[in-house]
């Protein structure tokens, strides 16, 4: 049993590592798409071994330590924005479970009850990581990077937070497999089209996606918060936030967008296993929907000046998204009261 | 297995308590008190209560600590310049810790460790059970609670709005 769970771990480690590197080549594919370019395409046909080019140039160059940085802080800062990009996946259910062997193997690590909170309390302190390395780095470039990374963390993760809040007195539960199943009927965002619209937005701005990448604004900042890093510690940091792309997709695809559910589900008459990794594509598939929306919008809409940032998380998302609280739970009551 | 886990815990805990206070820079204070709550954290999950945990994290790790440290870095405190500290400051907080240490001392020397109603099935903590509780049983000390919530809020904003007032050309640009 043990054992079982060993390998999913590896399994959805390994896949989460693999998507995180295709997603820089689909990155600059899109980028392409976008501007009238071909992009990448000497490594490999289409040039698909680009991502391992990348990664083998990061390994070899010259991994490099300011002398007037703290350096056990300066290594630990990528370190933490890795491990905590990682360890959200721990609670996505995948698919449903799995019928092999004579018995049902749950396509999800961990089933917690609180699933949906381990999520925000992973992406809150996921700051941590660029905060640490922006400060350590002893740069006031980079310090700037971590001061906007952390304020902008702040600030979003509040409408992100009571924005699931409406799904959660929806569903009733906090644990994502049962919010998943609740989704059999009908998808979330059906019932909750602004909470998903700002939900989004908020993921843009927690994974320091363009419009809301300030904190490592080139024109301004050089490089933000990793302007000093260099090699595998500078990969890593640009490594984690492939991740929390991804992560943050698959969230938005199990919570707003149903999950491993997909239409006709029941009527198409095949066998458990066969609609289970149905599923299990189909979630992939919505995963991928997202993750293009994220750089479309990324090589479409310019960056946020930073009072714009603070004004519309602040002024125009916190209070739409306790409106949007509210009366969710005002209909709520009006069910219950008219049937 | 419970047992090492709440000793190796409780020890990261208190270390990193002790060095909150023995570290001479505050960033590096801040970071130790983060690794402080963290192991608070899983002193919760030992005793079953996952949602008291992730709050936890969520409310000290995810919010708190990170405007302390947002702090600590516009001010830029740093080895050169620690902050400033006369002689009778460091008696008087001698005085007050000690008097501190005394009360703690004399309070539980004869008080027996009760345990916690409710805790021997494990299942207190969990979120329903605790929502049960809260909205039930102790309605009226929650609901007071959250009003002195929204009197901080409330003067929170009404102190920024006077700073604001004062000088509303110092307002710094990130």
């Amino acid at each position: 049993m043990i054992a079982e769970k060993m390998i999913f771990i590896l399994v959805i480690f390994g896949i989460t590592l693999l998507i995180a590197t295709y997603l820089t080549y689909f990155e600059r594919k899109v980028a392409a798409f976008l501007q009238d370019r071909v992009g990448p395409n000497r490594a490999g046909p289409f040039g698909l071994l680009q991502p391992l080019a990348d990664a083998g140039k990061m390994f070899f160059k010259e991994d490099f330590v300011p002398s007037a940085a703290e350096r056990a802080l300066f290594i630990l800062g990528p370190g933490i924005a890795m491990f905590t990009a990682c360890m959200t996946g721990a609670v996505i259910p995948w698919g449903n479970s799995l019928h092999l062997f004579g018995r049902d193997i749950s396509l999800q690590v961990a089933d917690v009850d609180i699933g949906l909170l381990y999520i925000v309390g992973f992406v809150s302190i996921g700051v941590y990581g660029i905060m640490v390395g922006g400060w350590a780095s002893n740069n006031k470039y980079s310090l700037f990077g971590a001061i906007r990374a952390s304020s902008q963390m702040i600030s979003y993760e509040l409408a992100m937070g009571i924005s699931l809040i409406a799904v959660i007195m929806m569903s009733g539960s906090l644990s994502i497999r049962e919010i998943v199943e609740q989704q059999f009927d009908g998808w979330n965002v059906i019932y909750q089209p602004v909470g998903f619209l700002i939900f989004f937005i908020c993921a843009l701005a927690e994974c320091n996606r363009a419009p809301f990448d300030l904190p490592e604004c080139e024109t301004e900042l050089i490089g933000g918060y990793h302007t000093e890093y260099s090699s595998m510690k500078l990969g890593f940091f640009l490594f984690a936030e492939y991740i929390n792309m991804f992560i943050s997709a698959a969230v938005i695809s199990t919570v707003f967008f149903g999950g491993y559910h997909f239409p006709f589900m029941q009527e198409l008459g095949l066998p458990a296993n066969v609609v289970s990794l149905l599923g299990v594509a189909a979630l992939f598939l919505k995963i991928f929907f997202f993750l293009f929306v994220f750089m479309w919008i990324r090589w479409t809409l310019p960056r946020f000046r930073y009072d714009q940032l603070m004004h519309l998380g602040w002024k125009v998302l916190i209070p739409l998204s306790i409106i949007n609280m509210v009366l969710t739970g005002g209909f709520m009551l009006l069910k219950d009261y008219l049937w | 297995m419970v047992a090492f886990l709440f000793y190796l815990l409780s020890a990261v805990s208190v270390l990193c308590a002790l060095l909150v206070l023995l570290m001479r820079n505050p960033v590096h204070s801040v970071l130790s008190l983060i690794i402080a709550f963290f192991a608070i954290a899983g002193h919760y999950v030992l005793l079953n209560a996952q949602f008291l945990a992730i709050v936890h994290v969520i409310v000290y790790a995810g919010a708190i600590m990170v405007l302390f440290l947002f702090v600590l870095m516009i001010l830029n405190l740093n080895k050169a310049a620690p902050p400033y500290q006369t002689t009778l400051v460091k008696v008087m907080g001698a005085i007050a810790g000690g008097l501190l240490l005394v009360t703690m001392v004399a309070s539980l020397k004869h008080s027996a460790i009760q345990p916690v109603a409710g805790a021997e099935d494990g299942q207190i903590g969990l979120v329903k059970n605790l929502g049960k509780a809260l909205f039930t049983e102790y309605v009226v000390p929650f609901e007071i609670s959250s009003i002195l919530f929204l009197a901080a809020m409330v003067g929170a904003v009404t102190l920024g709005m006077r700073n604001k007032k004062d000088n509303s050309s110092a307002i710094t640009h990130l």
